[in-house]
């Protein structure tokens, strides 16, 4: 056969896949759009739920989730970039290290109905914190710890071995080159893996199942030990559980999760992008 | 350098051997490194001459699986002793790399690192520094209108002499150099070898040249390096001109290496 007419086989078959991949999110979001626009206005992201849920607003599910994923970062952030400075900076290569990397790639192909029944065990039931804010948020903090963990020492891993040697030439201790020169020099990285870890959290149904999502709750969490509506539940509660729900408030609500999820996505690439400018070497 | 001036010995090395996984780098090397004058190791690659050099600022502390016998003495003090404070060490005796090795961040922000770290807050007496420090290097006339850029934007050469006034900053007594022109070109060279002929009245400098020539050039003490052991060591037109030992012979005279 001609091979130019392999060739262009060969474009048209790789573009075709390249298409695959794009039509579907191009269709979601399509009809999600068309569907749930209607629902969109104020009373709707305002306003508590009536009538089984099938008239009024989303507002304690759209604040569930926003304190989930406030939750969710304030223990993964610090425990997730902690030990990802551990790995990269101070730990030599032992045993003990290669178990901990293990772990953290295994514990991310973990399925996340499995974190929902650890968290049911170990934080609702076995701590006592019952069906809580906090129970959900730990656990989702634990799913997106290998994320975090990850990110971040690839991240740190990727500063140049160099700095931290003049570092230690004009007298700096090894925690002030982390501080000063190699933390600085990760951050875009590390916010990226946070990105990824808190987006896929705030997307989570399973794991906040059996920890801290309320089926019906038409009121505002008041302490971290209160059970809370969270938008992901919501939306699965109302597609399967209520029978003569309404699409538009289904896709208005899926409208607003995605909306929501891509907000603080867009938030974060402008932070990290802020923070790359500021880079220089 | 005052040739009449009695000689005195900033740092002594004594029956040095150092090993990297079991591989031997330096032999039992003794070595008095005379204050406030240029020493120059030379010798050919694998010869000890950079492994002795990060030995002076416990670099090598860093690596892992090496192994040090013998003691380095700077004025009575046993630097590999348990109770020195390397940190404190290393603003002693500062560092310049092969390559030039700027920071991320501004040409002051650079110079005044080390300070900083070491806990200088006082905003006049870093500025003093940064002038101060950059003069020395030779550097001052150009970037002195620039300070607050980015030091990356810099040439080769005009980056080596910042990492040089990075360490003189610190108001070190001793400067190690590890083939600081390695990177440069000639006129860069030029102006790094002025600029440490210029410091040598205040420091002690012991440099790693990447070249006999310059060896040659900026000596005065040098000291021969074969195989890690130290081959012969004196005043460094004595052994340019009239070397005791034929592998010395032999090398500065081009005949391998």
């Amino acid at each position: 056969m001609d091979r130019f007419l392999v060739q262009r086989i060969g474009y048209a078959i790789l573009g075709l896949c390249a298409l695959v991949v794009i039509v579907p999110i191009l269709l979601v979001i399509g009809a999600i759009l068309v569907q749930g626009i209607g629902a969109l206005d104020w009373e709707f992201i305002t306003a508590m739920p009536r009538e089984g849920m099938k008239a009024g607003g989303i507002l304690p599910a759209i604040v569930g989730t926003l304190v989930l994923t406030l939750g969710t970062a304030l223990v993964a952030i610090p425990v997730g970039v902690g030990g990802a400075v551990y790995l990269s900076e101070y730990a030599r290569d032992t045993w003990f290290t290669r178990a901990i990397r293990l772990a953290i790639i295994n514990l991310a192909g973990i399925p996340s109905v499995v974190y929902g029944l650890f968290g049911l065990g170990m934080f609702v039931l076995f701590l006592h914190f019952g069906t809580s804010i906090l129970a959900g948020s730990l656990t989702l903090a634990i799913m997106t710890l290998p994320v975090i963990t990850s990110a971040a020492e690839e991240a740190l891993r990727s500063v140049p071995v160099e700095f931290r040697t003049v570092n230690a030439s004009l007298g700096g201790t090894r925690w002030q080159g982390i501080r000063q020169i190699v933390l600085p020099q990760a951050l875009p990285g590390i916010i990226t893996g946070v990105i990824l870890g808190l987006l896929r959290a705030a997307g989570e149904t399973a794991p906040i199942l059996f920890t801290v999502a309320a089926f019906y709750l038409p009121r505002l969490p008041q302490s971290p030990f209160d059970q809370t509506m969270a938008l992901p539940y919501h939306l699965y509660v109302i597609s399967t559980q209520v029978p003569g729900m309404p699409l538009q408030i289904q896709s208005g609500t899926a409208l607003v999760l995605l909306v929501l999820v891509l907000s603080m996505n867009l938030a974060a690439t402008l932070i990290r992008s802020y923070f790359r400018r500021r880079r220089q070497w | 350098m005052n040739h009449n001036a009695p000689l005195e010995t900033k740092i002594r090395i004594e029956n040095v051997s150092y090993s990297y996984d079991g591989k031997p780098a330096l032999r039992n090397v003794d070595l008095a490194i005379p204050a406030r004058a240029i020493t120059v190791l030379f010798g050919p690659a694998g010869s000890g001459k950079t492994t002795l050099l990060r030995l002076i600022n416990r670099l090598n502390d860093l690596l892992l699986g090496t192994r040090m016998a013998g003691q380095i003495w700077m004025d009575e003090t046993d630097i590999y002793a348990p109770e020195v404070n390397v940190s404190d060490l290393r603003r002693r005796v500062g560092m310049v790399f092969a390559l030039p090795l700027p920071l991320p961040g501004t040409i002051r922000e650079n110079v005044v690192y080390g300070p900083k770290l070491a806990g200088l807050r006082d905003k006049t007496r870093l500025d003093q520094l940064t002038e101060q420090s950059l003069r020395h290097a030779a550097l001052w006339e150009e970037v002195k209108d620039r300070l607050d850029t980015p030091a990356n934007a810099l040439s080769g050469g005009q980056q080596q002499r910042l990492c040089i006034a990075r360490s003189l900053a610190l108001e070190p007594d001793v400067l190690l150099l590890d083939e600081p022109t390695s990177g440069l070109d000639p006129i860069s060279t030029g102006k790094v070898e002025a600029a440490l002929a210029e410091a040598k009245d205040k420091y002690t400098i012991v440099i790693v040249p990447h070249s006999v020539q310059q060896a040659a050039r900026v000596a005065d003490y040098a000291a021969f390096f074969l195989g890690g052991e130290l081959v012969e060591f004196r005043p460094g037109r004595a052994l340019f001109t009239t070397p005791r030992d034929k592998r010395t012979e032999d090398y500065v005279t081009g005949r391998f290496g």
